[in-house]
């Protein structure tokens, strides 16, 4: 495995002109905007890391004229709170990645679902965009964007929940396939990307893609804004090549106690001490969508496994039943354990309904509840128990 | 109880009578009143020609879309880990005592609402609240009582 070591990277928020890397990108064809995201081999920001360049290319490839370019900005993965720095601080540069977006795969229309936590951002950014609109114009760009707001749900996160909820119902997801580059919102071919992702598209066009693959691994190229939070003495953003194992992170970052990392938060897994050394933080290894919590060994490990399993109860959207009762069980079930009301054993039986809905729920959420589950109560089972 | 008067049909005009301007004409009518009333979410039903159980389904879905009586203000405190493990139990603790309700509440002026929430994105200042939709953070007993005494005298 490769390891490239810690080394702090400033991409993301990087000073540039907008406008100059906006035209730069008005002058390529679509082809070549893709292309040049295929070569970068830039995976999705948002957690699920999908190859942004075959999702464009996916979306592009269909005849429908109605298409759409999304950016998810309903950051709501407990321990991720680097889209809303990024909104915050480079907003022209995420309205930029979706115009750049919306060229390469034929879209008209960007919408931004932006979390409801995070409507007290809505005024800046309003400022901000009709500046853009205007930049844009200039350009000769035939583009715009709205701003759709959520009202405090995390499986809106979810794409098709995403769409469901800009389309005015309750945020359910929908079955897959169909997929969102076929028909996403309002049924349209749509690509939907996260904040971060969109910003890294716009630097791409900016460095070149040769200059982004410099950074990472094979499996997970450039770098990436992490979330840093929990016993640290340096909480907040830090934009890092991938690559690094937890230890180089837990060195950074840690306490001097850290027992635990959770990794991807509470859809992610937890790293005991143990095994710090030999993981990756990255797609080879454990994947983020930043989330990055650290533990001490003050803390108890049953509570951390507790408070997801409460999140995620309340979570779900309760349409599947392997999800709406699994959440439930899982939770009783933690906490009949903890009481004495159940046999050390009967968590063996709680990691099988984890591994059945891996399978049987129909969406992100149900799938990744077992992730923490299992990597808790592997790593910490004397904890669960007593 | 307020009364809905004009706004729906105000919202209704400026978002349009078409299905993908509930969530926009509900957060509006939640930004002004900071919930629905039955008779609020029957009158938009009535303006997009939708059921009103597909009106209360949708809002009742959403957190943010209350369709219980709440306060002037509503104060989310964050309950998930990092707050948590931050000192989430202490801020609870100074709210209760100043505002003499618990999470789930609303007091009996109608000026403050407690409820827990789940992540509000800003783990790396923990504990947070939001106040209605302004964010404060890095909260103690002390901070969270002096904004508290603040709002009072608004």
């Amino acid at each position: 495995m490769e390891n490239k070591g810690l080394t702090k990277v400033d991409i993301i928020f990087e000073k540039i002109d907008p406008k100059e890397v906006l035209i730069k990108a008005y002058k390529m064809t679509s082809a070549e905007i893709i292309q040049n995201m295929l070569d970068s081999g830039l995976k999705g920001r948002g957690g699920a890391g999908f190859p942004t360049g075959l999702k464009w290319k996916y979306t592009a490839a269909e005849k429908e004229p109605e298409k759409y370019i999304i950016c998810n900005a309903d950051e709501g993965e407990p321990g991720t709170f680097k889209d809303r720095e990024i909104l915050d601080r480079v907003s022209t540069k995420v309205h930029g990645g979706m115009a750049i977006a919306g060229k390469a795969i034929g879209a008209k229309k960007g919408i931004v679902y932006l979390r409801g936590e995070y409507r007290y951002l809505l005024p800046k950014l309003m400022i901000e965009l009709a500046s853009f609109h205007k930049m844009i114009k200039e350009i000769g760009f035939d583009f715009s964007i709205e701003y759709k707001m959520g009202s405090g749900a995390y499986i809106c996160g979810e794409e098709s929940a995403l769409f469901e909820s800009i389309e005015g119902k309750r945020g359910e997801p929908r079955n897959k396939p169909p997929y969102p580059t076929v028909s996403g919102v309002y049924n349209k071919p749509t690509s939907i990307n996260n904040v971060e992702t969109l910003v890294t598209a716009m630097m791409i066009i900016n460095h070149g893609a040769k200059n982004f693959t410099q950074y990472g691994t094979k499996d997970s190229r450039g770098s990436k804004v992490f979330s840093v939070s929990g016993d640290t003495p340096t909480p907040g953003i830090f934009e890092l090549e991938l690559g690094m194992t937890v230890q180089q992170f837990v060195t950074e970052f840690g306490d001097g106690d850290t027992k635990a990392v959770q990794v991807g938060g509470a859809s992610g897994f937890c790293v005991p001490r143990k095994k710090f050394a030999e993981t990756i933080i990255g797609f080879e290894g454990v994947p983020t969508g930043g989330s990055m919590k650290l533990f001490n060994s003050s803390r108890s490990m049953y509570n951390v496994l507790h408070n997801y399993l409460d999140f995620f109860n309340e979570e779900s959207c309760g349409q599947c039943t392997p999800c709406r009762v699994g959440c439930q069980q899982l939770l009783k079930g933690v906490e009949k354990v903890k009481k004495g009301e159940a046999k050390s054993t009967y968590l063996n039986e709680l990691i099988k309904l984890a591994d059945s809905m891996k399978i049987a729920a129909k969406c992100g959420l149900g799938q990744s509840v077992g992730n923490a589950f299992k990597s808790i109560v592997g790593n910490f089972r004397e904890e669960i128990i007593y | 109880m307020y009364q809905v008067g004009n706004l729906v049909k105000e919202l209704s005009d400026k978002h349009g009578r078409v299905r993908e301007s509930l969530m926009p004409i509900l957060q509006d009518i939640v930004q002004k009143h900071n919930y629905l009333t039955d008779e609020a979410m029957v009158e938009v039903a009535r303006e997009l020609d939708i059921s009103a159980a597909e009106v209360y389904g949708t809002a009742s879905f959403y957190t943010f879309l209350d369709t219980q009586v709440k306060g002037k203000y509503v104060i989310r405190v964050c309950k998930t880990i990092t707050c948590s493990m931050k000192g989430k139990s202490e801020i609870i603790q100074t709210l209760e005592d100043m505002l003499k309700i618990k999470p789930g509440e609303t007091t009996g002026d109608g000026q403050f609402s407690l409820i827990e929430t789940n992540c509000i994105g800003w783990c790396h200042k923990a504990p947070a609240i939001l106040i209605n939709e302004l964010p404060y953070t890095e909260l103690t007993p002390e901070k969270v009582s002096e904004i508290i005494k603040d709002y009072m005298q608004k």
